[in-house]
């Protein structure tokens, strides 16, 4: 196979990964603000997450697979499973592995959401908000072409979308209106030896 | 006799975030306060592609599909 | 026949009764098992802890549903603010509760019992705590106290569960009903005390109790609890606790969660609870509030409305915010007035409301509102302005 063809779609698919993932991300955070207009339904928001989620894993795994079969990088498959394992840009690749686990973990517990309860999907989901920013690091870790003007400028709409999103979530607390006046009361019945 | 569904959810886990009304709002909607009212009865045949579509699309799975019970008036 | 009485033996001001004097007066504990269950079924006793079930259909019920481990939780949280019968009978007979509850536990093939009291309740708390300790090693071994906090639903029936459980005392959502999974997933018999005190008679006797503890509250020279025979007209009882202090307007029947009747019609009715059924209504926690003909009713309603409102867990939206608004309505037209669409929303509101929640906290305030709406209909149609009251 043409080694180029290869490269080329590596760094590819990786861009559209990252794009992607931080689509996927904004849409969740707006998906737990109950973002909504006229036009915009909620379910709008959550199923373009899932979905797009989904399309993330198609292209993340064209990332890895064409990086493990292409022979200049000397990947062996144990490098896309082991984090820190390849001789080949150790670190930043080895970051690569653990945000392509991490996003594995998410999707496939929301996958089975109903069979493992709430409580134990919502508590893997949160590890969303490592992925993306160990994900952002592999990119400038290991791609060969991340200072670039077009692959810096796509990173830097990416980073600002998400920061911006998970600034105004860090600020705009709960959506729930029931968060305070509940917390409020349980904490006055409340009788656990622990408190 | 096919089996009949009907919609029921879990009013502590439900947080008013509306999904299914938005989906399916020929059996919900929703109150004054934003949160859901389901019209009685099993759910018909034709919506329940939807139906299963609001409970998997709700994000605190406080919706559920049961089977319908067939209600017997009780003697008073 | 006095033995049939659960107040009969010592003064209460004398305290709690004594173990010796217990077992003097009554013999010793019968034995639980199928066939008291039984015997409660025949005699038909009804809970008396609001909701009026069955004692004997839920026993049988738990039994089956248990595997050997189930659990008994004898409710004595009490916490309807006007009622005081359960703490009285908590004070004085603590021995009958805990008979009733180790007769339930052998019964239901119960491994623990929990005695469920207010937090708050102190002089129940101790004459509960003396009375256990006089109790042989083998029944101290199976029983325990749980504190209920000082909150409304904090008395019902999932909440002491959930508290004995897990330490928080919010209702939760059922199914499974507490009689099936309860108390660490086992089936839980939750009792009022004042029903299990009815169950030690009726196993030392074989025959039913005839006589029902009241608290009359309100406008009366006399307030507090009183044991009625059974079938007495609301007037008699109102009688024994001195009769009405001004003249009456209404009675309220059965609590906050009670039945809001016209005085006139309120006083023949009887204190018997498949009586007060077949005419729609219920004992329910056994409080008679008597509102006196100069107390405004609709000023009444309100501040028990926000009451009600801020007695909410707060756990489902239609109750926490259902029961605001309509509590706010009604503080509005105490305080302003009737407007033209205020019938119309607390109508709508009340729809909205009932049924709706995981309890039934918001069906109890909101059946209280209807019957105060239709009992005070005129009074809420044409409600002039008042000054705000203090509170």
């Amino acid at each position: 196979m043409d080694n180029t063809l290869l490269w080329y779609t590596t760094r590819g698919a990786g861009a559209v990964t990252l794009v992607l993932l931080s689509a996927v991300v904004v849409l969740g955070i707006l998906s737990v603000l109950r973002v909504q207009s006229a036009g915009w339904p909620r379910f709008l928001t959550v199923g373009l997450h899932r979905n797009l989620a989904l399309m993330t894993i198609v292209f993340l795994a064209l990332h890895i697979v064409t990086a493990v079969i292409d022979p200049f990088t000397h990947l062996g498959w144990l490098a896309a499973v082991v984090p820190f394992s390849s001789y080949y840009r150790t670190f930043w690749l080895g970051l690569g592995t653990v945000a392509f686990e991490l996003l594995l973990a998410i999707v496939v517990t929301s996958l089975v959401r109903g069979f493992i309860g709430q409580s134990a999907w919502r508590l893997v989901h949160w590890l969303s908000y490592a992925s993306w920013p160990v994900a952002v690091l592999h990119g400038f870790g290991t791609g060969t072409d991340a200072w670039s003007a077009w692959l810096f400028g796509l990173q830097a709409v990416c980073i600002v979308s998400v920061a911006a999103a998970a600034g105004y979530r860090l600020m705009a607390g709960s959506r729930d209106p029931l968060a305070a006046a509940r917390s409020s009361f349980q904490a006055g019945v409340d009788r656990r030896e622990s408190k | 006799m096919s089996k009949r569904f009907e919609l029921a959810v879990d009013r502590i886990k439900c947080d008013g975030r509306g999904l299914c009304a938005e989906i399916l709002p020929e059996v919900i909607r929703l109150d004054s306060w934003g949160y859901p009212i389901i019209a009685p009865g099993p759910v018909p045949e034709h919506l329940m592609g939807l139906a299963q579509r609001a409970v998997d699309d709700c994000p605190v799975l406080a919706i559920v599909l049961r089977r319908a019970e067939i209600q017997r008036q009780k003697a008073t | 026949m006095s033995r049939l009485r659960l107040l009969a033996g010592p003064d209460l001001a004398a305290g709690a009764e004594r173990l010796h004097s217990h077992v003097g007066r009554l013999g010793p504990l019968p034995k639980g098992g199928h066939s008291l269950i039984e015997l409660l079924v025949r005699t038909e006793l009804a809970g008396r802890g609001g909701a009026g079930f069955l004692a004997g259909l839920k026993w049988r019920a738990v039994a089956h549903a248990s595997r050997g481990s189930a659990v008994v939780v004898a409710n004595g949280a009490e916490g309807e603010p006007h009622s005081k019968k359960d703490r009285l009978l908590m004070s004085t007979r603590p021995h009958l509760i805990l008979d009733g509850a180790l007769l339930a536990a052998a019964s239901v093939h119960a491994k623990e019992i929990v005695l469920y009291i207010g937090e708050e309740h102190h002089s129940a708390l101790r004459s509960m705590t003396g009375a256990l300790a006089e109790r042989t090693a083998g029944e101290r071994r199976l029983i325990r106290l749980a504190r209920a906090p000082a909150r409304y639903v904090a008395g019902d029936s999932s909440a002491s569960v959930h508290l004995v459980d897990a330490g928080i005392a919010t209702p939760t959502t059922t199914p499974p009903p507490t009689r099936e999974r309860g108390v660490g997933g086992a089936a839980t018999l939750v009792q009022n005390v004042e029903t299990l005190a009815h169950v030690a008679l009726i196993a030392r006797t074989g025959a039913a109790t005839n006589t029902v503890l009241v608290t009359v509250a309100g406008a009366v020279r006399a307030p507090g609890v009183l044991e009625v025979d059974t079938g007495i007209a609301v007037g008699d009882a109102v009688q024994l606790a001195g009769g009405p202090s001004e003249p009456p307007r209404a009675l309220l029947l059965g609590g906050y969660f009670g039945r809001w009747i016209e005085a006139a019609d309120a006083w023949s009715l009887p204190i018997d609870p498949p009586a007060l059924r077949a005419r729609g209504l219920s004992l329910g926690c056994a409080v008679l509030g008597v509102l006196p003909a100069s107390q405004c009713p609709v000023c009444e309603v309100a501040g028990i409305m926000r009451y009600l409102a801020s007695e909410s867990s707060a756990q489902c939206g239609p109750c926490f915010f259902g029961l605001r608004a309509l509590a706010d309505a009604c503080t509005r037209i105490a305080e302003r007035g009737t407007d033209a669409g205020d019938l119309q929303r607390l109508q709508r509101w009340s729809a909205e409301v009932q049924g709706r929640g995981a309890c039934k906290h918001p069906d109890g305030a909101v059946m209280f509102l209807q019957s105060a709406m239709k009992t005070f209909g005129d009074d809420f149609a044409h409600h002039p302005a008042h000054l705000r009251r203090s509170a």
